[in-house]
């Protein structure tokens, strides 16, 4: 509550000031400018995405279709080439979903326990591993891409949807323990303490108590890796084979594949397809969604 | 008697000790061993398969004569510093305008935190058919009437780094901007009634008072900025596949290649300890100042 009053009477203060002033103006003047260059991608991305060929090349990329047609996103959802592969965008959006939901629930599973393991159940060392595990996620991945390719490899699981399950599963856990750690420190202690003595154990209390008092802090994890692993990009094109890729790789091929006739229309489609996943979420989640990054951001 | 007390203290807690387990395999078989092992073999001359053949500095002896990745270190200097200088900049602005008691708040900051949202494919993509001299901003400018309008980053060497830049300050800065706000936010209102009361002005403040008291912020976002800048990759991918020629190569790319296509790992693996070393360069320092200040005080 003082934070919401604190916010609420910003810095500029008491004075009331007339809604026009000079001051106002370039407040505002900035931000609008500001918002069309934001905004425009976006707007350019759909008008191109609805227009003929013949019209693109004629007209001005900024301009809304003269006629609106839907089918530059049916050729990019189902007939759009990759290679020899020309059944579209809708394999790479169902290699993703796959991906995703067993990436989604690992990573948050294993994470939610560290977390509660870290602030609940300290065992000797455990605050070195946290400290690792922090430093960890600076480390650039091209450093580790090799050693996991062979530790997969091992595994039996390098080129498919598992390896990089377990791939996401792992780059996940340094943001992902730090946020769980740091939600369930808040947690008052005593109630840990009064579980404990009425025989509560490791798992009884954090699958009676902690996840049930914690379930926003696991929708704000769960939009970090939707998003997250939805755009990955990197570990994908590493860690699969072509018939396995996510839908960014195969975007990504489809768009810059040098065969062919360009048709950007089809292109700012499939960009837009895959693009929509993490909008929709993005718009759905609001201000959690704000709260999901700036837990990551607040490291240390 | 000793044992005894010794497999107490191991078979305690045995539950937590299990849960934690795919932490410590994490944190010591990829983050610790993977960045040995990759050290280690960047000193052998392992061509398609690792090999323990040591052959001293010399991977990194081509690497440093290597006139792609010295290509690739000047791109990702040039976009780095314009990258940073740009995104503490227009964040710490738009989020001092976002602090002025505005309407609407809530819609500009959806609007500007949305490219966030999207992937550095989807960003690089879009830029790449807003950038196209074709059909893009450079016609629509000569079709207004500036017949000799020349606007082609991707196309043009010289330049080419900053069309990356456009399209990944587009991608980032609503992210900072948020990160700057709530820096903001959290300064103590009476500092500002006491600036107020000594007649300072507004800008003076922000300048004097404000920007000191957010330094922990301006080291948070100078870290993750840094951080991205050198992870800097998908972008390039997606945006010009590091052309026009190696105009816009950058290291992340350079390791791909050498790891996975070029069948040349020593090499590859030499380069990605060297983006390890330009991490440390920048995490040491700060990590000395955020963690070794708080044990004295």
């Amino acid at each position: 509550m003082g934070d919401a009053t604190a916010a609420m009477s910003g810095p500029s203060g008491a004075k009331p000031r007339r809604r026009l002033s000079g001051r106002n103006i370039m407040v505002y003047g900035i931000l609008i400018v500001m918002c069309m260059y934001y905004i425009l991608p976006l707007w350019v991305m759909v008008m191109t995405s609805l227009k003929g060929m013949p019209e693109i090349r004629l007209g001005n990329i900024f301009a809304p279709p003269v006629e609106i047609t839907f089918q530059p996103w049916v050729k990019a959802w189902s007939e759009a080439c990759t290679g020899l592969n020309c059944d579209g965008l809708s394999r790479g959006f169902w290699n993703s979903v796959q991906i995703l939901i067993p990436s989604v629930f690992l990573s948050i599973a294993v994470a939610s326990v560290n977390g509660y393991a870290l602030v609940n159940w300290r065992f000797k060392g455990s605050d070195l591993f946290f400290t690792i595990l922090i430093f960890g996620s600076f480390i650039p991945y091209q450093v580790m891409l090799y050693p996991i390719v062979i530790l997969l490899r091992e595994m039996g699981l390098y080129g498919g949807l598992w390896g990089l399950v377990l791939v996401h599963t792992v780059f996940g856990m340094p943001i992902l323990t730090l946020l769980f750690r740091n939600y369930f420190s808040s947690i008052p202690e005593e109630l840990f303490k009064a579980a404990r003595v009425d025989g509560a154990g490791f798992w009884g209390i954090y699958f009676r108590i902690m996840m049930p008092m914690s379930l926003p802090i696991f929708v704000v994890a769960m939009i970090l890796q939707v998003t997250g692993i939805w755009n990955d990009f990197l570990f994908g094109v590493v860690f699969t084979k072509p018939d396995v890729y996510p839908m960014t790789v195969q975007l990504n091929n489809i768009v810059n594949s040098v065969q062919g006739v360009k048709e950007y229309n089809v292109n700012m489609a499939a960009t837009m397809l895959t693009g929509l996943v993490p909008l929709v979420i993005y718009f759905i989640s609001g201000k959690l969604f704000v709260r999901g990054i700036a837990a990551g951001a607040v490291k240390g | 008697m000793a044992s005894t007390v010794r497999g107490n203290r191991w078979i305690r807690n045995l539950n937590s000790k299990i849960a934690a387990l795919p932490m410590v395999i994490t944190t010591m078989v990829v983050f610790v061993g993977g960045t040995i092992w990759t050290v280690v073999y960047s000193f052998t001359n392992s061509k398609l398969l690792p090999r323990e053949e040591f052959v001293g500095f010399a991977q990194y002896e081509r690497l440093w004569s290597n006139s792609r990745w010295l290509q690739s270190i000047e791109n990702l200097a040039v976009y780095g510093i314009f990258a940073l200088i740009f995104t503490i900049v227009v964040g710490f602005v738009l989020a001092v305008l976002m602090d002025q008691k505005i309407r609407y708040e809530d819609a500009f900051r959806t609007i500007m935190l949305y490219p966030f949202a999207l992937s550095f494919i989807v960003t690089g993509l879009v830029w790449q058919w807003i950038l196209n001299p074709e059909f893009g901003l450079q016609s629509i400018v000569r079709s207004m009437g500036w017949d000799n309008f020349v606007f082609d980053p991707l196309y043009n060497p010289d330049i080419v780094m900053y069309g990356l830049l456009i399209a990944g300050l587009w991608q980032g800065t609503g992210f900072i901007m948020c990160i700057m706000l709530a820096g903001l936010r959290g300064i103590d209102e009476d500092i500002w009634k006491a600036t107020r009361v000594d007649g300072i002005p507004t800008w003076k403040t922000y300048i004097v008072v404000i920007i000191p008291m957010m330094r922990p912020v301006f080291i948070t976002v100078l870290v993750l900025v840094t951080a991205g800048i050198i992870k800097l990759y998908d972008l390039v991918v997606a945006q010009t596949s590091g052309g026009p020629g190696l105009a816009s190569q950058v290291p992340a790319m350079y390791v791909y290649d050498y790891l996975f296509t070029a069948q040349n790992l020593g090499q590859g693996l030499a380069a990605s300890t060297m983006m390890l070393v330009s991490v440390l360069v920048v995490l040491i320092p700060w990590a000395y100042l955020e963690f070794g200040g708080k044990k004295h005080g």
